[in-house]
């Protein structure tokens, strides 16, 4: 046992003592790891992992890989002399998780580092006995082809050695911002989002739970998504948490409005609150759920912590989400430019709760106000965070163009929109059927 | 003008096909169909007009198909119209009664009638139809003929069917430019329910649904009277389109495969099979997979009442159909549909047959020739009215002869 992590102060009453250990692999790893540091992860052991010496970790342990044949360089980008570097200290990297029981990997997928060591510390950390999640990036797609297919190469590996896969695509985070937001921005704001769902996960495993999820049905529901899987996290305070809760989640970006639940085969849902979570609670956040993913399986989970009286905090992992979204033409703007069209996930605005600083910083307001009213919710926002970033954020709903689903002889024709939905698409492509 | 004349001809311009049927009346005023004409249509998506050349040909062709059957010479017309624009909604009309005696004239009625269509519309929209519901006198409900009832008030509630003014255009500029004239612009569906619904159906209360090519078009009645009418802008046309990209065939397969294979359930014995397709030569080209055939058109057929039991839903107007609903148009053909619209409307569900019209007994029984026979019954409502009205010559004849006794 690390005598790190056993020396830690006692956590919170209902709080579980697990030793974890959060890696940060390779520049981008190492970066969101420093990130991480900043926030309260209260019992994580913060391990920084690096080829090189170009980034300096902050806040945590740092773990060179050298090699002869690198003579101090760093990978220069090729995964294959990561995965080398990696086994040539495979022990060393066992050793160095011997003890721990849950893994965390952070890395940046694409690169050298990230993407040939991840694997590896992936299998070292499971042969000595832990459980590995992976939360990982993709590249931009402007940073090219050949970056693109090693990521999604290192993705496929890591997802067969790993017992769970968070995956993040850069170019979604990029499409939350506008057009001026910065580079530095865009990647903090990736990060961010990563760490966001990286806290849900924590939250779940780290509180003992009144309905529990085991870390095995996570796993399970993570692989069922083969790497697909979106995740939000989203929490609220003050009177009528939970309709401020649905709220938020219906607005949250990486749901895609709500078109990633209802495609969603597996919904994991973990609530958190404090001894005051009403059971009335609860089954707001869970009706909604239910009423926006019939065809799911929805796995609920819930936790009651001191520490969150007066707060609810809702994570939300959805994998099996349909191949296909329906791919909005950029050339018409959403009359509210926020995701707000949701069928079905409308909102009674009966207690209206002050905005609080928000557990995400892309919080997007409710899309009930005024576009003026929203903007300056969205300029305060940003305030606070204390970036200058230049215009408020723009939200925008995207979707991943992962299939773009051709609409044959109605291609040209004006497109009939009916509450939102396109019913020229195929009707089993937009309700998630799969055909196989 | 044809007014000597008793011939009747509706001209639908459908998404899939051009229908003209022709209509006769005979001298007790009954209706006979004795011709039809029809032609396959090129440039029409969704109901509504892309390429006119193209559909001014088609019109030609079912037009003299229809000439050579009735053995007429056709002039004018009664145009169906349709599309996504075309919307309907209830609206009343109030108008004081002035007169002395408080008797309500039949001026009193054209007044009301003629506030009851004053509405605000869109700028570009117009008035298709303005159909009167039921007047109210003093606040009384449920009076049909207010003529010579007393009041102080009379009131009437119309069912106003409105639609883009310039795209209703579009198809009777095509019939205009080709010497017809347009005598009438009817809604299709309104035609359908015309040609498929009986009097005691109508006052019973029924929902008609034609299934169009390219658009769906619904009408409901309540007591004898037209409560709501609304266009879906799916089809036939979305069912082969869906199945053209489900299973990766291209639109013309993709039809075809809907006409002889298509089926709105899936049921079990079609679960697992595949089909070979071979092209002309009997080369295969590609498996498909029947079960996934079904369940792409059942999903999307079932959407397309799921939307209509939603837009009835919030008027609460689906408890009122006891004389059930009647499926039209091409898309009635399609094997099992009445028992998916009866799994989801909840209600008793016939395909509709056309029973008030003497005439040919094929074309009839054909649900696609709905629209058009309809147009046909439509004018023929005219017709009579126009009947009553005695002419000109007629009137001056009466004068004469009153003031020249013989």
């Amino acid at each position: 046992m690390d005598p790190e992590n056993t020396s830690q102060p006692v956590p919170p009453v209902e709080a579980r003592k697990r030793a974890v250990t959060i890696f940060g692999v390779g520049t981008a790893g190492i970066t969101m790891a420093g990130q991480l540091a900043s926030e309260d992860f209260t019992g994580a052991k913060l391990v920084a992992l690096n080829t090189d010496h170009s980034v300096v970790a902050t806040g945590s342990e740092m773990i060179h890989l050298e090699g002869k044949l690198l003579r101090g360089l760093g990978t220069g980008g090729d995964p294959e002399r990561g995965r080398g570097l990696a086994e040539e200290h495979f022990q060393r990297l066992k050793t160095t998780c011997a003890g721990v029981e849950v893994v965390f990997l952070l890395a940046g997928l694409g690169g050298g580092t990230g993407t040939g060591v991840c694997p590896v510390l992936a299998r070292a950390a499971r042969e000595s006995g832990a459980l590995v999640l992976a939360f990982v990036t993709l590249p931009f797609v402007c940073e090219g082809n050949q970056r693109q297919r090693l990521a999604r190469q290192g993705l496929d590996e890591l997802t067969t050695v790993a017992d769970g896969v968070i995956c993040l695509p850069h170019q979604m985070a990029a499409k939350l911002l506008d057009e001026h937001a910065g580079f530095a921005d865009t990647f903090r704001a990736s990060a961010q989002l990563l760490i966001e769902g990286l806290r849900g996960v924590w939250r779940l495993l780290m509180h003992r739970g009144l309905i529990e999820i085991h870390f095995a049905e996570l796993c399970a529901v993570l692989r069922a998504g083969h790497g697909e899987s979106c995740f939000a996290t989203v929490e609220s305070a003050g009177l009528g948490r939970a309709t401020a809760t649905i709220e938020k989640l219906s607005a949250h970006p990486l749901l895609d409005g709500g078109q990633a639940l209802a495609g969603a085969e597996t919904v994991l849902v973990s609530l958190l609150g404090g001894p005051d979570l009403a059971m009335a609670d609860v089954n707001r956040v869970m009706s909604e759920l239910n009423e926006h993913c019939p065809k799911s399986r929805i796995i609920m989970g819930a936790a009651v912590d001191e520490s969150f009286r007066d707060r609810l905090a809702v994570t939300i992992i959805a994998t099996g989400r349909p191949a296909v979204s329906a791919k909005r033409e950029p050339s018409k703007p959403e009359k509210a430019g926020l995701p707000t069209s949701m069928p079905g996930f409308e909102t009674e605005l009966l207690h209206p709760t002050k905005p609080e600083r928000p557990g995400s910083r892309h919080l997007p307001p409710a899309p009930a106000l005024s576009l003026e009213q929203r903007e300056q919710i969205l300029a305060q926002q940003t305030g606070k965070s204390g970036r200058a970033r230049k215009p408020g954020p723009r939200m925008k709903q995207i979707t991943l163009p992962l299939d773009i689903v051709n609409k044959g002889r109605f291609d040209k024709s004006e497109p009939t929109i009916h509450k939102g939905e396109d019913l020229d698409l195929p009707t089993y492509v937009r309700r998630g059927v799969a055909l196989n | 003008m044809f007014d000597s004349s008793s011939i009747i001809v509706g001209l639908e311009i459908g998404t899939s096909k051009v229908c003209a049927v022709v209509g006769e009346m005979n001298d007790d005023g009954a209706l006979n169909i004795i011709g039809v004409g029809q032609a396959r249509t090129r440039g029409v998506r969704k109901g509504e007009i892309i390429d006119a050349r193209a559909v001014e040909e088609d019109v030609r062709h079912a037009i003299v198909e229809a000439e050579q059957m009735a053995d007429v010479e056709i002039r004018s017309v009664y145009l169906g119209v349709t599309g996504g624009h075309i919307r309907g909604f209830n609206n009343r009309g109030v108008h004081p009664v002035v007169s002395a005696d408080r008797e309500i004239s039949d001026e009193d009625v054209l007044d009301v009638v003629k506030n009851a269509k004053a509405i605000n519309l869109p700028q570009d929209n117009t008035v298709l139809h303005a159909i009167r519901q039921h007047f109210l006198v003093d606040g009384h409900d449920g009076v049909t003929d207010p003529v010579g009832m007393l009041g102080a008030r009379l009131e009437v509630d119309v069912h106003v069917v409105h639609g883009h003014l310039n795209r209703l255009q579009n198809a009777i500029r095509v019939v205009k430019g080709m010497q017809l004239e347009v005598n009438e612009v009817v809604f299709n569906g309104l035609a359908s329910s015309l040609a498929v619904l009986s009097n005691e159906q109508k006052e019973l209360g029924a929902l008609v649904i034609d299934i169009g090519g390219g658009t769906t078009d619904y009408v409901v009645y309540c007591g004898g009277v037209i409560k709501h009418t609304g266009v879906l802008a799916v089809g036939g046309d979305h069912v082969t389109n869906d199945l053209a990209f489900g299973l990766k065939v291209p639109q013309g397969r993709a039809e075809q495969l809907k006409i002889e294979n298509g089926s709105a359930l899936v049921d079990d014995a079609v679960k697992g099979q595949t089909m070979n397709i071979t092209s002309e030569l009997g080369l295969p080209l590609n498996t498909v997979n029947l079960e996934h055939l079904r369940r792409i058109m059942a999903m999307r057929l079932e959407e397309g009442f799921q939307l209509i039991a939603q837009d009835l839903a919030p008027a609460g107007l689906l408890e009122y159909l006891r004389a059930g609903v009647f499926l039209c148009g091409g898309g009635a053909r399609i094997p099992e549909i009445a028992r998916l619209a009866e799994q989801v409307l909840e209600l008793p569900v016939t395909i509709g047959k056309t029973s008030s019209v003497s005439g040919l007994k094929s074309t009839l029984d054909q649900p696609e020739f709905a629209t058009a026979i309809g147009l046909v019954r439509f004018g023929s409502f005219k017709f009579r009215k126009r009947e009553v009205r005695p002419t000109l010559g007629q009137n001056l004849k009466s004068v004469f002869s009153k003031l020249l006794p013989r």
